[in-house]
C-alpha cells in the first residue's frame, strides 16, 4: 500500500504517455484536474493488487470520447464521481475500490481523480497496460469479466446505465450515447470483485507509470542517455524486455480518418539510409525495417523524442523530428491466444500473426 | 508617375532598436540605436538616420513595419501588466480545471486570481452546453466594476467553431460595465482550439492591454514626428502582419515575433527559402530551419513566461553561445553564463575583468571591437584556438538536432555574434554571411506577408472532403485579402488536418494558412 501525492502527478503523467504508445490521449488536462482534487481532499491510497480482499467491489473508471473534444470541453468536477455514484445506486452497494481501465494517456489519472474525490482507495492494475482504442480491448473482457453494467455521465450531472452482455456491442451503442453526451463522458464499468480482480487484471500499471515517468525525469535532470535506464528499469518488471528499435528523424508522414479513427503511418530514416515504417491506429501497430517485422501489437511500440526522452503521441508527429523508437514487450496476460484474439493483430485486422518482440531482433 | 516605394522596417528590442530603409528586397540604409528609456526617441533617431542616409524623404516610405519584443518582455518580467477579470462562458462543463490553474503563482499574482465560470459554451457538433445566462453575466460585470478592475477576458466552448457567445458577452459586459474604456479579449480572436491554452493567451491579452495601448501610441507618435504618413503595420508571431490598431488590442500576437523576423530576414538576405538560421546574440544562439522562406513551427505547445499557449511559434533550439558568454578552461568551456548587456563593461576589450566570447573573436581578428590592448598577457593564442574550435562544435551539434534529414542544408549566420562563428563550413554545410545580417530582424519586419487563417471543424456528412478543404482554402484566402493582400500574391502555405477520431460522420479539424504580398496603398 502507498499513498500518492501531488508530488507524484507529473511523473504518473509522464510514463502514461510512454504506455499510450502513440494514443491514449495527453495527459495534461487529467493531471490538473487530479492536482486540484488531490489539493483538496489529500493524497490517495493505492493497494497492491494482491492486497484487496476477495469479496471486495472493484469498479474500473475512466473517461470516454474524442481527444480532440478533450482538449477544448474540459469536465464537470463533479462528472467522474457522479458516474460512480450511479453505478453504486444501480448495484445497492458502494465500491471499495476504484482501477483505472487504461492505463495509457489520460485514463490513467481518473482512478486517482476519482478516489481523492470520492475518498476510497484505489487499486494498482488497469486492463489494457497501455491504450488501446475500444472499451472491450481489456484484459477483464478477455478473462470473463463482463463490461455491464456501466454508468456514463455528462456535466449536466445525467448519467445512464447500460446492460449490455457484449462488450464490443457494449462499446458500439455507449459511444452513440457518448456523442449525445457532446463526445465526452466518463464512465465507470466492470463491476467485480476482488477475487476476479486478481485473476483477469494486469498488477502494477500504475506504479508503473509512476517508475517510468521518475526514471526518464531522473535521466533528464543528470543530463544522461534516457533509454538503457529504462531498458534496464523495464527488464525487473512482467513486461520484462525493452529494446531501442531504430534512432532516425521522421521523414514523411501520413494521417486520415477511417470509420472514426486516425490511421495513418510514419516513416523514419537513419543516417545510413535504412528506414523503419510504424503503422498507427491512434495508437502504434506495427514497426517495420524493410520488409522484416520489428515489433507488433499488443508489444508496446513508443516513439520518444531522442533529445528529451519525451514521449511522442501520433497527433505531434512532424516532419523532422529526431525519434527513438522502443519496444516493450507486453506482461505475459497480454499474450495469450484469448488476449491475442481480441488486441493482437488480428483484432486490429491485419492478417499477420503475433510474433513477441524479443524473437524479432 | 512611380507612387513611393520604400519600406521602412523597425526592430524595437529590448537592448536596441534597428532601422532599415529597403527598397523591395534591397538594402538602402541601416542603422541601430540603444532603445533606452523612451521608445518614440530611439525609433525616431534609428529611422530619421536611415532616412538620411539612404537620401530619401518620408514621402518616399509606403509602408512602415515593426516588429517589438516590449510585450514578451513585459509578461517574462511580470512587469506593466494589469488585473484581469476572466470569463468562461462553459458551466456546468470544465468546473473540473478553473482559469489560470496552471500560472507560475507570481504571474497569476500580478494578474490577480478574478475567475468568473459562467454557464454558455457550445458541443464540438455546435449545440448549446448551456444557454447563456444574461443576468450572471450581468452580476459579474457588477462584481468587475466594483473590484475597479478595467480588462476582461472572454473565452468560450468551441468559440473558435462559432463565436456568437463571446460576441454576445461582451455587449452585454459593455452595457452593464460603468465606463466603456474596459478593455475586453475575444478567445476565438486571438488562439485556437483548445480552451485553456486559448483562455491563457486572452488573459496574458487583457493584461497587457494598458501597456499595449501606450507602446503602440508611441509608435505612432514616432511615425508622426518622423513626418511619414504611410500606414504602420506591426509584425506577429508568424511573420505576417497586422494593423497598429489591431496590435493595440492583441499585443499577444507579437509574441514571437523577435526569432520570425530575424528568421525571415535570413532568407531575404541571403537568397534561401531552405537553410538553417543561427541567429547569434549577446548570451545566446537561436538556431532555427526555414522551410520553404518560413521558419519550421514547433510541433509542442509553447510556454511564454511560464504560461501554456498555442500560438504559432518557430521551432527553436537556444544554445548558451553569444558575445557575452564567459570562456574558461583554457577555451574547453563556453557559457551558458554571459556577462549579457554588461560586455562594454565587463569584457576584457572594454578594460573588463571577463574572458568573453568577443575577446576571443577580437584576437582571433574576427572581430573588430573595442581595445585589443586589453587582451595582453591574459589570453593565449593556443586557448583562442580552442575556444573557437568550442564554439564551432557547439553550433554543430545544435545544427545536427534541428537539421530535418542527414542532407546538408547551407548554414545562414545572421545577428551582432554572427563573427564569433570563424570558417567556411559547419557540420557540412556552407556558411552564409550575408551583409546586413546583424539588421536581420528588422528586415525581416519590412518584407513580412499579411495572412490569414482558417481552422474549424468541419462534418463531412455529405460533404466532400475535397469541397470542405476548398471551403477551408476559400476563407484563409478571404481572411489575407481582408487583411490587405494583393489578391494575386495569395497562396496556401500550410495545411493541417486533423481526423477527430472516435467521431461518426468523419468530422475533421482543418487549419489552413494563406499569405499574400502587401498591396502597396493598403491601410
Amino acid at each position: 500500500m502507498i499513498k500518492i501525492g501531488l508530488e507524484d502527478l507529473d511523473d504518473i503523467a509522464l510514463g502514461a504517455t510512454f504506455l499510450g504508445t502513440g494514443g491514449g490521449g495527453d495527459p495534461y488536462i487529467a493531471t490538473l484536474m487530479t492536482r486540484r482534487a488531490i489539493a483538496e481532499h489529500g493524497p490517495v491510497t493505492m493497494l497492491d493488487l494482491n492486497e484487496v480482499a476477495d469479496d471486495a467491489l472493484v469498479f474500473a473508471c475512466g473517461n470516454m470520447g474524442a481527444p480532440t473534444v478533450a482538449i477544448e470541453k474540459i469536465m464537470a468536477a463533479e462528472q467522474p464521481p457522479s458516474a460512480v455514484l450511479a453505478l453504486e445506486k444501480h448495484l445497492g452497494r458502494p465500491a471499495d475500490l476504484l482501477m483505472a481501465f487504461e492505463a495509457g494517456g489520460s485514463n490513467s489519472m481518473m482512478p486517482i481523480y476519482n478516489a481523492a474525490m470520492l475518498g476510497k482507495p484505489m487499486v494498482d492494475a488497469d486492463g489494457m497496460g497501455r491504450a488501446f482504442p475500444e472499451m472491450q480491448m481489456v484484459t477483464f473482457s478477455v478473462y470473463g469479466a463482463s463490461g455491464s453494467p456501466f454508468a456514463l455521465a455528462s456535466e449536466h450531472g445525467e448519467t445512464v446505465i447500460l446492460n449490455i452482455e457484449d462488450d464490443k456491442r457494449a462499446e458500439y451503442i455507449g459511444r452513440g450515447i457518448v456523442i449525445r453526451m457532446g463526445a465526452r463522458a466518463a464512465k465507470a464499468s466492470y463491476p467485480m470483485d476482488g477475487n476476479t480482480a486478481k485473476r483477469v487484471a494486469i498488477p502494477g500499471t500504475t506504479s508503473l507509470c509512476q517508475a517510468i515517468g521518475a526514471n526518464l525525469r531522473q535521466s533528464r535532470a543528470q543530463n544522461r542517455e534516457p533509454f538503457a535506464a529504462l531498458i534496464q528499469m523495464l527488464s525487473g518488471t512482467h513486461y520484462g524486455h525493452a529494446e531501442v528499435l531504430f534512432t532516425g528523424k521522421v521523414t514523411d508522414l501520413s494521417r486520415e480518418t477511417r470509420d472514426g479513427w486516425a490511421i495513418g503511418w510514419v516513416m523514419i530514416a537513419d543516417q545510413d539510409g535504412e528506414t523503419l515504417e510504424i503503422e498507427f491506429q491512434n495508437e502504434f501497430l506495427a514497426a517495420r525495417q524493410g520488409h522484416r517485422l520489428r515489433a507488433i501489437v499488443p508489444d508496446l511500440i513508443c516513439i520518444l523524442d531522442t533529445e528529451m526522452a519525451q514521449p511522442i503521441t501520433t497527433e505531434r508527429l512532424r516532419y523532422g523530428q529526431r525519434v527513438t523508437v522502443m519496444a516493450v514487450s507486453a506482461p505475459p496476460i497480454m499474450r495469450t491466444d484469448e488476449a491475442l484474439a481480441v488486441f493482437g493483430p488480428a483484432g486490429f485486422g491485419m492478417d499477420e500473426e503475433f510474433v513477441p518482440v524479443e524473437d524479432l531482433s | 508617375m512611380a507612387g513611393p516605394r520604400l519600406r521602412l522596417g523597425i526592430d524595437v528590442g529590448g537592448t536596441n532598436t534597428d532601422a532599415v530603409l529597403m527598397d523591395g528586397d534591397q538594402v538602402v540604409a541601416w542603422h541601430k540605436v540603444a532603445t533606452g528609456e523612451g521608445i518614440t526617441a530611439s525609433i525616431v533617431a534609428a529611422a530619421s538616420a536611415v532616412i538620411a542616409a539612404g537620401g530619401a524623404t518620408a514621402e518616399q516610405v509606403f509602408a512602415v513595419m515593426l516588429g517589438t519584443t516590449q510585450f514578451t518582455n513585459a509578461v517574462v518580467e511580470r512587469r506593466r501588466l494589469t488585473k484581469v477579470a476572466a470569463l468562461r462562458l462553459a458551466a456546468p462543463a470544465t468546473t473540473a480545471v478553473p482559469p489560470m490553474s496552471d500560472w507560475p503563482d507570481d504571474l497569476a499574482a500580478v494578474v490577480g486570481r478574478h475567475h468568473y465560470l459562467l454557464r454558455g459554451g457550445l458541443e464540438f457538433d455546435g449545440r448549446e452546453i448551456a444557454a447563456l445566462d444574461e443576468d450572471e453575466i450581468a452580476a459579474a460585470a457588477k462584481d468587475i466594476a466594483g473590484k475597479k478592475i478595467d480588462a476582461v477576458a472572454i473565452t468560450s466552448v468551441f468559440s473558435p467553431l462559432d463565436a456568437a457567445m463571446e460576441h454576445r458577452a461582451e455587449a452585454i459586459l459593455r452595457r452593464e460595465l460603468p465606463h466603456g474604456t474596459c478593455a475586453i479579449t475575444l478567445s476565438h480572436r486571438i488562439g485556437r482550439i483548445g480552451l485553456l491554452e486559448r483562455e491563457n493567451a486572452a488573459i496574458l491579452n487583457a493584461a497587457l492591454s494598458d501597456l499595449a495601448a501606450r507602446v503602440v501610441e508611441a509608435f505612432i507618435k514616432a511615425i508622426g514626428e518622423l513626418g511619414i504618413e504611410a500606414p504602420l503595420y506591426i509584425s506577429q508571431n508568424d511573420g505576417t502582419l497586422m494593423t497598429a490598431a489591431h496590435a493595440a488590442r492583441y499585443p499577444v500576437l507579437t509574441f514571437a515575433s523577435g526569432p520570425t523576423n530575424s528568421m525571415r530576414g535570413a532568407a531575404v538576405l541571403s537568397g534561401l527559402s531552405d537553410a538553417l538560421v543561427v541567429d547569434i546574440g549577446g548570451t545566446t544562439s537561436d538556431i532555427g530551419l526555414l522551410l520553404d522562406g518560413f521558419p519550421r513551427e514547433a510541433a509542442m505547445t509553447v510556454e511564454v513566461g511560464g504560461v501554456r499557449t498555442n500560438f504559432r511559434m518557430p521551432d527553436l533550439l537556444a544554445v548558451g553561445l553569444g558575445g557575452g558568454s564567459l570562456v574558461r578552461d583554457d577555451g574547453s568551456r563556453i557559457g551558458p553564463e554571459s556577462v549579457g548587456f554588461e560586455l562594454e563593461r565587463r569584457a576584457l576589450v572594454f578594460g573588463g575583468d571577463s574572458l568573453t566570447m568577443t575577446d576571443i573573436a577580437v584576437a582571433a581578428g574576427q572581430m573588430d571591437l573595442g581595445d585589443e590592448a586589453g587582451l595582453a598577457g591574459a589570453i593565449d593564442l593556443p586557448h583562442v584556438e580552442v575556444a573557437l574550435a568550442t564554439a564551432n562544435a557547439m553550433i554543430a551539434q545544435a545544427l545536427d538536432r534541428v537539421r530535418p534529414s542527414a542532407a546538408t542544408l547551407p548554414v545562414i549566420l545572421v545577428g551582432g555574434g554572427a563573427p564569433l562563428l570563424g570558417g567556411r563550413t559547419i557540420g557540412g554545410g556552407e556558411i552564409l554571411r550575408p551583409e546586413h545580417g546583424q539588421v536581420a530582424n528588422a528586415i525581416g519586419a519590412s518584407i513580412a506577408m499579411v495572412g490569414g487563417e482558417c481552422d474549424r471543424i468541419f462534418s463531412l456528412d455529405g460533404v466532400s472532403r475535397d469541397d470542405a478543404m476548398a471551403a477551408a482554402k476559400a476563407e484563409a484566402a478571404g481572411q489575407a485579402q481582408a487583411a490587405g493582400a494583393d489578391a494575386a500574391s495569395i497562396r496556401i502555405v500550410e495545411i493541417d488536418e486533423i481526423p477527430l477520431s472516435y467521431l461518426p460522420g468523419n468530422a475533421t479539424r482543418l487549419r489552413v494558412k494563406a499569405v499574400g504580398d502587401l498591396a502597396e496603398g493598403s491601410a
